[in-house]
């Protein structure tokens, strides 16, 4: 792995300019092929039969009578792939198919293929499953007082434990309750987050060909190949040497596909008994029940700051209802805590956060992963606090801005970090001096800031090698091909790869061929999570690049007589640095190359820092080689006789460390906010209660019903990039692909208390919960404008005194 | 137990084609299924989201919940007919240069729609852009770059309708 100095920007001929991606023309002709577009010679299709119980016991299943219909090639049961599978190594809790229990509506049970879908879809009404129905837990906290008078969710790890526990964590820095008790002011909130799910538009699907004679191969729309290379291979007890998993494009992910599901496992052993390849294409109903989205979090937060603002003391008490299997669950439950340390300083802080098991679909991660939830509390904390102690909330995140090159008070370390800047930009943008609590009641903006990490520097299973890798070669054609197994999802990954060669190399973009999704082919990348690929593949991709045009530049010195670092490479020719006359097309410039080293090609490779974070037990989670920082301000407007809030503006300023492409990185920055934005006022992932009937039954599987915001609800972006150049991201790159999600949620609150003086400390902002929220607050004579920081009210409708709890 | 299959004749990107397929089939399933035009996507399979718009008699149209047969004697356009041999249709161009599709999945939907609003107009106001669109869902781009794309295209093809008027 080379490591050297940044190049300057006027070094650099294509990077941070605004680009086409290599693929683009073919989403946009229908050329690109995604997982479902393709069709093997003599294909089965596959359907998988899912539980009506969120928790029943398996007595006895018949297949017989589907197995002998005609046109059906293959049944399979939970006992046919008895190994259980889990992202985590050491929470694998789920089978591919149910053997002796169901854990919620939609838990698979089994699986058949057939000659076509219609007939596969009929099959299973042929499957004939004896129940026995089992109490199920759907609330969180009813999980918790579970005492095993009735089955736990799943089987207590020690004897006498709560089987309904996944993880607990408490981790303490610093004195906290000593600390909060010499506070000034303590501000404490209850606060909830519903669950939402990723919604990509693309159903999962996944297609199984066995060779008969050993070969395996599976293609999945996910975004971890990698991952379930080794999960086909240890669940289905074959050699990962004769698996290949074959990635195409991914029409978007989210977080959703990053992990195995039944489906891969079904299309491989239906594929392994019928000796034909099998199709299992997911039904929107099933995406929704495969879920593994946002979880649910219930949060208690007491902050503590001085008289001058100055945060002191952080307390926090998360429960997160994580449905019916771990999926990434001990992750989120220390994400939950561990990613809240920045972008401010405090001296002290804990967090308790237990995950706890309910009968509903397993939630997982979703674009910001974790921190999401309790990001939306500690800034609406935050914006509480500075009204306590007459600041304008801007000034009181600058006081407690936690700079570059330190470290957060549990050991994260933090390098570069361009928050101030980005509070500058959204600040001036949205003209926020003129506008808060100076807007006319029922409209207001709000402001939040959050950091992100650039991937993880731990991998998921424990090994020492590289995080990504990537493989190059220059041909005498003057192409050059990048063999990259990184997860296109659609934020470009591909694309970042071929600029990053054409840069180093010298070759016109349209040059550069990314050969990808194919662990045939190419090196391992981890996959696309924890806003991983840009820091990690694009730092491989330039070890490799500068490996081969260290090449190039040797042999063309060699012919000119001259030093190889006087010998650049740009827009398809070779020159001389002193005399950029004298010039030879690159084409040229890679013969002699080849004629003096051989073939040539290159690997690159980069692996994370370790040992730079904390070393206490969990501090390898949230430890990152880098981080982002991110600011919001949202501007709404509220009807307070209907409860409709209206998000006019969402300025978005985001430090990515240093924009690769522009067009991509401001593509990010609104996709996130724009799906922060449906979470806030739309997005419920929900399910029936005993009382309406079909407990635990998914609410609105469907997307008429789980309502994701069209173009008429959302609100307009501005994105703003700042750039901090990091030290160790490629070119100074870091992550624009789940930072600017987080502080959406949190400003579009503070947002509307500035707007009518409520708060809103539940989510979602839908009309039914605003009105709520606007009714008890017109009972109390709470509604009105708050406010101006100094005490001054500025509109005659501004209430005098609200409620709000505090301590101290 | 093969379902009961007839012979339906398409006009698909005006192309005559005819396909055997089952009575139940809608328009989605005989285009990907029957004709291999895969370009049409399946994201709900019942008229939610849009990734299977097409274009029927000049205008958008859920392929996935409209019945094969009704679609018999129409006009059919799909995202694989945009384009002509002069090359991309300048909406396909125009969401490449403005990375207007990122995973691209709901884009052959919404190019079919923004297609036929780019028929009526090719100045539409940002308002015109956000209802003609307002029935394909995107979860990537938060709709900006898209909105940008249409706008652009619809310059594009004004200057080349002025240029063809003044005879280039």
């Amino acid at each position: 792995m080379i490591r050297k100095p940044h190049k300057d920007k006027s070094d650099l001929t294509l990077i941070g300019t605004p680009m086409r991606k290599i693929e683009g023309l073919d989403k946009a002709t229908g050329r690109a092929l995604f997982t479902d577009d393709i069709v093997l010679p003599g294909m089965l299709h596959g359907k998988i039969l899912r539980s009506p119980h969120p928790h029943a016991r398996i007595v006895a299943i018949d297949v017989s009578e589907a197995e002998a219909l005609e046109g059906v090639h293959a049944v399979i049961t939970g006992g046919d792939i008895p190994i259980k599978y889990g992202i985590i190594p050491w929470t694998a809790d789920e089978y591919p198919l149910c053997i002796d229990r169901v854990r919620y509506i939609g838990d698979a049970v089994a699986a058949v293929a057939a000659v076509d879908e219609d007939l596969a879809i009929r099959a299973l009404e042929f499957i004939h499953v004896e129940y026995e129905e089992l109490p199920a837990f759907l609330d969180p906290y009813e999980s918790l007082a579970a005492d095993g008078s009735t089955p736990y969710v799943h089987e207590p790890k020690k004897e006498g434990g709560n089987g309904n526990v996944t993880k607990q964590v408490c981790l303490e820095f610093g004195e906290v309750d000593d600390v909060m008790a010499g506070s000034d002011i303590v501000v404490e909130g209850e606060y909830f987050f519903e669950g939402s799910t990723h919604a990509a538009i693309e159903p999962h699907c996944a297609i199984g060909l066995w060779d008969g004679v050993g070969k395996l191969t599976v293609w999945s729309a996910t975004q971890v190949p990698h991952y379930l290379h080794r999960e086909l291979a240890r669940v289905l007890e074959l050699d990962p040497a004769r698996i290949r998993v074959i990635q195409p494009l991914v029409g978007g992910a989210f977080g959703g596909k990053s992990e195995p599901f039944d489906l891969e496992f079904c299309v491989a052993k239906l594929s392994m008994l019928a000796a034909r390849p099998v199709k299992i294409l997911y039904t929107r109903e099933e995406v929704f029940y495969a879920h593994r989205g946002r979880h649910p979090f219930h949060m208690n937060y007491r902050m503590g700051c001085t008289e001058e603002g100055k945060l002191t003391s952080v307390n926090a008490e998360i429960v997160l209802d994580g449905g019916a299997y771990a999926s990434f669950g001990l992750v989120t439950t220390y994400y939950a805590g561990q990613l809240l340390c920045a972008p401010y300083s405090m001296s002290a802080y804990r967090f308790d956060s237990t995950r706890v098991y309910t009968n509903k679909p397993a939630c997982g991660p979703k674009r910001g992963h974790g921190s999401v939830q309790p990001r939306f509390a500690f800034e609406v904390q935050i914006d509480k606090l500075a009204e306590r102690v007459d600041l304008d909330p801007f000034e009181f995140r600058r006081r407690n801005f936690i700079g570059s090159n330190t470290r957060t008070v549990n050991q994260l370390r933090i390098t570069s970090n361009g928050f101030l800047e980005c509070l500058e930009s959204v600040e001036r943008a949205s003209r926020w001096r003129r506008k808060f609590r100076q807007l006319p009641f029922g409209r207001g903006v709000g402001v939040a800031g959050s950091t992100y990490i650039s991937g993880t520097n731990y991998p998921i299973y424990p090994n020492d090698m590289p995080h990504s890798g990537v493989q190059m070669q220059v041909d005498r054609s003057g192409r050059v091909s990048v063999f990259s197994g990184a997860s296109e999802i659609g934020q470009g990954c591909d694309s970042m790869v071929a600029y990053i060669a054409a840069e180093e190399l010298g070759v016109p973009l349209e040059y550069v061929r990314v050969l990808r999704g194919d662990t045939d082919f190419t090196p391992v990348d981890l996959g696309a999570y924890s806003s991983r690929v840009t820091f990690m593949l694009g730092n491989a991709a330039i070890d490799a690049a500068t490996k081969l045009r260290e090449m190039v530049q040797q042999a063309v010195a060699g012919e000119w007589k001259i030093e190889a670092n006087e010998v650049l490479l740009a827009g398809g020719i070779a020159m001389w640095a002193s005399d950029t006359e004298r010039q030879m097309p690159i084409r040229e410039a890679f013969n002699l190359a080849e004629a003096r080293f051989g073939t040539l090609g290159a690997t690159g490779w980069y692996n994370t820092p370790k040992d730079v974070h904390g070393d206490y037990r969990g501090g390898t989670i949230g430890a990152s080689p880098a981080y982002s920082f991110t600011a919001h301000v949202a501007e709404v407007e509220v009807d307070v006789e209907t409860g409709v809030v209206e998000v006019e503006k969402i300025w978005v300023a985001h430090d990515c460390g240093r924009a690769l492409n522009p067009v991509l990185v401001e593509g990010q920055m609104e996709g996130s906010a724009y799906m922060g934005f449906g979470e806030a006022l739309m997005e419920e992932q929900i399910f029936k209660s005993p009382e309406q009937g079909r407990a635990g039954l998914h609410n609105a599987p469907s997307l008429l019903d789980y309502r994701i915001p069209t173009s008429l609800d959302t609100p307009e972006f501005e994105s703003l990039i700042v750039e901090s150049i990091d030290p160790e991201g490629p070119y100074g790159a870091k992550e624009a692909g789940e930072g600017p999600l987080h502080p959406s949620i949190p400003a579009i609150a503070n947002a509307i208390y500035d707007a009518i003086g409520v708060r809103m400390d539940k989510l979602p902002f839908s009309p039914p919960n605003m009105w709520r929220a606007i009714e008890e607050a017109r009972e109390v004579g709470a509604l009105g404008k708050p406010a101006f920081p100094g005490g001054l009210p500025v509109t005659p409708e501004a209430a005098p005194a609200r409620s709000m709890s505090s301590g101290s | 137990m093969p379902a009961v299959t007839q012979i339906v004749r398409l006009t698909v990107n005006g192309d005559l084609r005819e396909v055997g397929v089952p009575m139940h089939f809608t328009l989605l399933e005989a285009l990907r299924y029957g004709l291999g035009l895969t370009g049409s996507k399946q994201g709900c399979d019942k008229g939610d989201c849009g990734a299977c718009t097409v274009i029927l008699d000049g205008r958008p149209t859920l392929s996935c919940i409209t019945p094969v047969f009704e679609a018999e004697g129409h006009a059919i356009v799909t995202v694989e007919g945009l384009a002509d041999v002069e090359g991309p249709h300048p909406l396909q161009d125009a969401f490449d240069l403005h990375g207007a599709a990122q995973c691209g999945f709901c884009t052959p939907g919404i190019l079919c729609s923004a297609a036929v609003l780019l028929e009526k107009t090719t100045s539409p106001s940002r308002t015109e852009i956000k209802e003609a669109l307002s029935g394909n869902l995107c979860r990537c781009t938060g709709y900006s770059k898209i909105y940008d794309a249409v706008a652009s295209a619809g310059q594009r093809l004004q200057v080349e309708a002025q240029l063809g008027e003044s005879g280039r």
